[in-house]
């Protein structure tokens, strides 16, 4: 187990949140789309020139930009 | 009896305006909240004798003040106490969309839950136990299928019992979610005060301000303070205590404390045998196969250029019937005034004016309407969504979004589309400062009616590399637009860019009424509101052209020479008549050059040498704001060789290319200005539209036309340093 950011996920890889590290709107637009501690997620794909990503959250798909990756650790699976 | 007010409240992609749809069929009324340009959208609903005034709020993840849409939505809850809320909710989706639940569950509000997808939700193999959940919630918890109706009956019933106060509002006591204890201390002590000093009573519920004061959501504490400033600073103190002891103790913000245990809250309930999986939660359905193919590194660039490409070929070239249909009608009703009024300016301000300007309104319709159609498509199966997944990279550079791809290639960003459809596709563009960018920056594209300006001016000027001076100046209007936009956003539109995160839906087969009711009800909009203006600058435009008129002496010149030709050529010989129309062509080229127009194009000479225009191209260019078609037809008044039909503009070519005025210098600084100076009127007035402001249509003039001159006076300038 180690923690890593979200950007530096590969592809197909899975990992728990342990840490959304920022606040004002763009905290809480990660935190509504139900990117929370203790969400398991997994990476489902990146788009063709490798930024957003898009990931797999409790049956379904979101995406975001690589810098508002940054902001997130996840304790992945090896 | 009065109406009783119905709200559907939802995430995006629940479902919410299948519902409505359903609900209220074609008895729906688009409007916009004051202020915003958030879509406000209200339908009748009868069932029984029981009626209701259902309004859709917009799609929302959460009623925080992250976006306009959860501004307008949280202050219609507040401000208009629906008599009830039906809060749609994606079973297939039940954790991410109980969020919104949840707070909509604090704010006290009368509520109704529809379990909406209940058939997606059963494929993928999820059992859901309805009568737990809603014992749970503390309110009605209705399954439906929004799309087929199933259920909907049950869920309005239940919507109207809790509407007539036969059913009691969600019951604090239950729905009291912990925020962990050192958030709950500050709570209860927030809540005390708020509720003592009455702070906004009536409007919200103590415990929900007190929460909402600790998210730090900004909206929220202006109204505190405004109510009362002491107590607001008060509370706000008690706030930062939390904060700064949760950010020593646990490394953590307040708001991402209180989202955590919103989840958590959630998560509780699920856990509770609420919600069971037959299969693994995130095996691959068929629409993420889709997706692999749809989103693939090298296949999905390329079907996107084909879905895009294939839109604009619909949108442009099935609508060349209609449109011609609609030109031909005002033709007609143009030929017959012609025909049956006397002369004068009545007669003249009908044909040119009125009936010109209506005919232009219109004439866009067709277009609108199949524009509308596809993204309608494009958007509600969920394809947009991947579009700007894919695209985002690339537009983020300049400050856009990936999803003003969009309206970039419909202004004609593949040359030949057209602005007035462009603009209004930026409503698919959810962040404000990236639709403003994309809004400002679309007019600068080869739209279809400066084709024919390029077709005419590299005909006569470069007739040698025809092919390649169109592609060039198709690729120069992409480059002028980007860098625009990133101007734009590094000065006026300055900011961060709005967060991205964004949900990529699963894709579903569009609904034909959905899609009917989305094209009409935009289409609609357009030919109300952007009509009526329209219609007066037309007239004011016609009026410019037109007035003063030629002063008597001047006029009678005209006579004499006509009678001159008369005496010396019987009438019908070929000669006379070709001598006739020449002197018809002299006069209104003198009309023009003394119009109010006229005297502007000649004042702004003063100007425009700097970018070698002389007066008859300046007045072209005031024509233009009319319709950019119309810069060629005045140029051919104005070198007095009478009207020019724009598709047919050989000759004027000619005369261009020998006049000594012109150069091929000149021609390449003129179409630089013609591309990217103010955007026709029309533009002009959906901008104002779109925008919500008339200043930021003042402002799309103003900036073009500055830009504009700006590279032509420097591509002239430079040019004739070198030689050319």
């Amino acid at each position: 187990m180690e923690t890593i950011s979200l950007r530096r996920m590969a592809k197909n890889q899975r990992g728990t949140i342990t840490a959304v590290r920022v606040a004002g709107d763009l905290g809480r637009r990660i935190r509504d789309m139900g990117l929370v501690t203790g969400t398991v997620i997994t990476v489902q794909g990146r788009a063709p020139l490798n930024d957003p990503v898009a990931l797999r959250i409790r049956g379904n798909t979101l995406t975001l930009r690589n810098n508002e990756a940054d902001f997130i650790e996840v304790e992945v699976e090896n | 009896m009065n109406k009783l007010t119905m709200a559907l409240a939802g995430n995006p992609n629940a479902g919410k305006t299948t519902l409505f749809n359903a609900l209220t069929g074609a008895r729906q009324h688009v409007g916009n909240y004051p202020g915003v340009t958030v879509e406000r959208k209200e339908g009748a609903y009868q069932r029984g004798d029981f009626n209701a005034v259902v309004v859709d709020l917009p799609g929302t993840y959460s009623l925080t003040a992250y976006s306009e849409e959860e501004v307008v939505a949280r202050d219609f809850l507040a401000n208009e106490k629906p008599a009830v809320v039906i809060n749609i909710v994606d079973a297939a989706n039940l954790e991410r969309n109980l969020y919104l639940t949840c707070q909509l569950l604090e704010l006290k509000i009368p509520l109704v839950v529809a379990l909406n997808m209940m058939d997606v939700a059963s494929d993928r193999g999820m059992e859901i136990d309805v009568e737990n959940l809603s014992a749970f919630l503390g309110v009605p918890v209705l399954p439906i299928v929004a799309r087929s109706g199933k259920g909907l009956d049950e869920l309005m019933a239940a919507a109207q019992e809790m509407a007539e106060g036969r059913l009691s509002p969600p019951d604090p006591a239950k729905v009291r979610i912990s925020y962990g204890d050192d958030v709950d201390q500050a709570l209860l002590t927030m809540t005390r005060l708020i509720r003592d000093q009455g702070l906004l009573k009536g409007k919200y519920p103590s415990r929900w301000i007190a929460v909402k004061i600790i998210e730090n959501d900004e909206a929220l504490i202006k109204e505190v303070n405004e109510d009362s400033l002491e107590l607001g600073i008060r509370l706000l103190q008690e706030a930062d205590i939390v904060a700064a002891h949760l950010m020593k103790t646990f490394d953590t913000y307040p708001e991402a404390v209180i989202a955590d245990h919103r989840y958590g809250f959630i998560k509780g309930i699920l856990k509770r045998g609420i919600i069971t999986h037959r299969y693994d939660e995130n095996r691959l359905y068929t629409s993420d196969k889709i997706d692999r193919v749809l989103t693939n590194r090298f296949a999905g660039p390329l079907i996107m250029l084909a879905v895009l490409y294939s839109i604009y070929q619909i949108t442009f070239s099935f609508s060349t019937l209609p449109v011609a249909g609609v030109e031909a009608v005002f033709g007609w009703i143009g030929g017959l005034v012609e025909a049956n009024l006397g002369d004068g300016p009545l007669k003249s301000m009908l044909v040119s004016g009125v009936i010109g300007g209506v005919g232009g309104v219109l004439g866009f319709v067709p277009l609108i309407m199949l524009m509308f159609f596809c993204i309608a498509i494009l958007e509600d199966s969920g394809y947009l969504a991947r579009v700007a997944f894919m695209m985002d990279r690339v537009f983020r550079m300049f400050g856009l979004h990936g999803s003003s791809v969009m309206a970039f290639i419909v202004s004609g960003g593949i040359a030949g589309g057209c602005a007035v459809p462009g603009v209004m596709a930026t409503r698919t563009l959810r962040s404000p400062k990236e639709r403003m960018a994309t809004l400002l920056t679309v007019p600068f594209m080869n739209c279809g009616a400066k084709v024919p300006i390029l077709a005419l001016l590299i005909g006569a000027f470069f007739a040698q590399h025809q092919a390649f001076y169109m592609f060039g100046f198709t690729i120069l209007s992409w480059i002028v637009a980007l860098v625009a936009a990133k101007l734009l956003r590094l000065t006026v539109l300055r900011g961060e860019p709005t967060p991205f995160v964004m949900e990529l839906p699963p894709y579903r087969f569009p609904t034909f009424n959905g899609l009917m009711i989305h094209t009409w009800e935009r289409t609609w909009q357009y030919i109300k509101k952007a009509g009526t203006v329209i219609l007066a600058i037309s007239i004011l435009l016609w009026a410019m052209m037109t007035y003063p008129g030629l002063s008597p002496e001047k006029e009678a010149v005209f006579v004499q020479e006509r009678d001159r030709i008369a005496t010396l050529y019987e009438v019908g010989n070929e000669t006379g008549d070709k001598l006739l129309q020449e002197v018809d062509n002299q006069q209104e080229g003198a009309v023009l050059r003394n119009s109010f127009a006229g005297r502007i194009g000649v004042g702004m000479e003063k100007v425009t040498w700097l970018s070698g225009f002389e007066w008859r191209t300046n007045i072209a260019l005031l024509g233009g704001f009319a319709a950019k078609e119309v810069i060629i037809s005045t140029l051919g008044t104005a070198y007095s060789m009478g009207e020019t039909d724009p598709e047919d503009a050989g000759s004027l070519g000619d005369r261009l290319a020998a006049d000594s005025a012109w150069s091929p210098l000149v021609a390449m600084s003129a179409l630089i200005f013609m591309l990217f100076y103010a955007p026709c009127f029309v533009t002009v007035v959906c901008i104002a539209r779109e925008a919500g402001s008339w200043n930021w249509a003042f402002f799309s003039i103003i900036y073009s036309t500055t830009i504009a001159f700006i590279l032509s006076t420097g591509v002239y300038q430079v040019g004739r340093i070198l030689g050319f």
